[in-house]
């Protein structure tokens, strides 16, 4: 007798690992939902449009709500005294927003490594 | 609204990811920053012109980082000549303009500058861009916007094969056609074809979407059609407005995504290869 196929749910308790998103990476942003800090961004920025933060998303890191940083190659987290939004849209402006500020100050891990490493 | 806790109790994920918080202290809107910290503070209404005629590719990309250490917002770099990797590595809000054509890996690694390029680029346009906008009026050549990472690339004319290859997020924009292998291994982002599409669309695609106007010569392993919706269609209507496109072709546009055949990898299969070897 074949054996049965293994379903996502059974591999991932086998491997003890999710298996791709929790979350939709391809949803698009509901742009009515654009937080002022964000538009300031995209103000600043010259875009007229979230650009790059099209593709950030909350995410989750053990168990946590999170946002990743590409820059640092690391899930942030969210701190606990955050309330979320209880749909994605907004839970995604509020991580975009969230992001930015982490990446733009001057407590973000890169400082540290550019006054390391940076050659110019 | 929800408590943290109430909302992600069920989640057990484990994670290699570095564990960084935020600090509640640099989250308030006053005094936040909207540039990396060392950028240079530049100015968009101040503009200066930089002739590359008789300069080499060095030597122009050192003139655009004095400038903006000066305060010059806007850029436009005269004679470019073809020279390869020009306007590289500019992690700052900027327009930068080229009046010509760009040779290979032309602004590449670049995070935040909006540019524009009158003529044509050569491979490997704007590899690796993190943010920023760049559009290029004419045709571009193979692997346009390789390992994007985020922003949108816009190529009016039409680009060769594997536009888009390996991209991490992001839009690409081909106004024409675009070559074979466009998407291949693309995990992240969104390819829009106004054109027609080469063989092998879309090739070992991970995740992300293909949005294709015109004919689509062969797909490749693993991509495969998926239904529009409204959602969609109002995307990328609004997305090529912006670069005054043809928006009504967002109504009639295909659209092709990852089957997720592919995805097999996990962290037993060392292991497992282990025991079939």
């Amino acid at each position: 007798m074949p054996a049965e196929p293994k379903t996502p749910a059974t591999r991932e308790q086998e491997i003890g690992q999710h298996i791709g998103y929790r979350y939709d990476v391809n949803l698009l942003p509901d742009y009515a939902r654009l937080t002022p800090f964000l538009k300031k961004y995209m103000e600043a920025m010259g875009w007229r449009d979230l650009n790059w933060l099209e593709d950030v998303h909350l995410g989750y890191e053990e168990g946590r709500p999170a946002v990743f940083d590409r820059n640092i190659n690391g899930w942030v987290t969210v701190p606990a005294g955050i309330e979320l939004p209880d749909n994605q849209q907004d839970r995604d402006m509020l991580a975009r927003e969230l992001l930015v500020k982490f990446q733009m100050s001057p407590k973000h891990p890169l400082v540290d490594l550019k006054k390391a490493y940076a050659k110019f | 609204m929800a408590k943290l806790s109430d909302n992600f109790a069920g989640e057990r994920l484990g994670g290699r990811g570095q564990q960084v918080f935020f600090d509640a202290a640099d989250l308030g809107d006053a005094g936040a920053a909207l540039t990396y910290p060392g950028a240079f503070a530049v100015d968009f209404n101040r503009h200066a012109e930089v002739d590359a005629a008789a300069m080499d590719a060095r030597a122009v990309n050192i003139r655009i980082r004095e400038l903006m250490a000066d305060g010059v917002g806007a850029i436009t770099v005269a004679n470019p000549g073809a020279k390869h990797s020009l306007g590289v590595g500019i992690l700052n809000r900027l327009n930068l303009a080229f009046a010509g054509s760009l040779g290979y890996f032309g602004c590449g690694l670049n995070d935040g500058p909006n540019v524009t390029v009158s003529g044509r680029v050569g491979w490997s346009f704007a590899e690796n861009m993190m943010a920023g906008t760049a559009v290029v009026e004419k045709n571009a050549g193979s692997t346009f916007g390789a390992a994007l990472r985020g922003g949108d690339l816009v190529c009016k004319g039409d680009a060769g094969g594997r536009t888009g290859i390996d991209m991490k997020g992001g839009t690409i924009i081909i106004g024409g056609r675009t070559g074979a292998f466009s998407g291949f291994m693309m995990q992240r982002g969104r390819l829009v074809v106004l054109g027609d599409a080469g063989k092998n669309l879309g090739d070992s695609m991970y995740d992300g979407v293909i949005y294709v106007g015109g004919k689509v010569a062969g797909l490749g392993v693993d991509c495969v059609a998926t239904d529009m919706t409204d959602a969609d269609v109002e995307w990328l209507a609004r997305k090529l407005a912006i670069y005054n496109m043809d928006t009504a072709a967002a109504a009639n546009m295909q659209k092709f995504t990852s089957g997720k055949q592919l995805w097999n990898y996990d962290n037993l299969e060392p292991a497992e290869k282990k025991l079939v070897l």
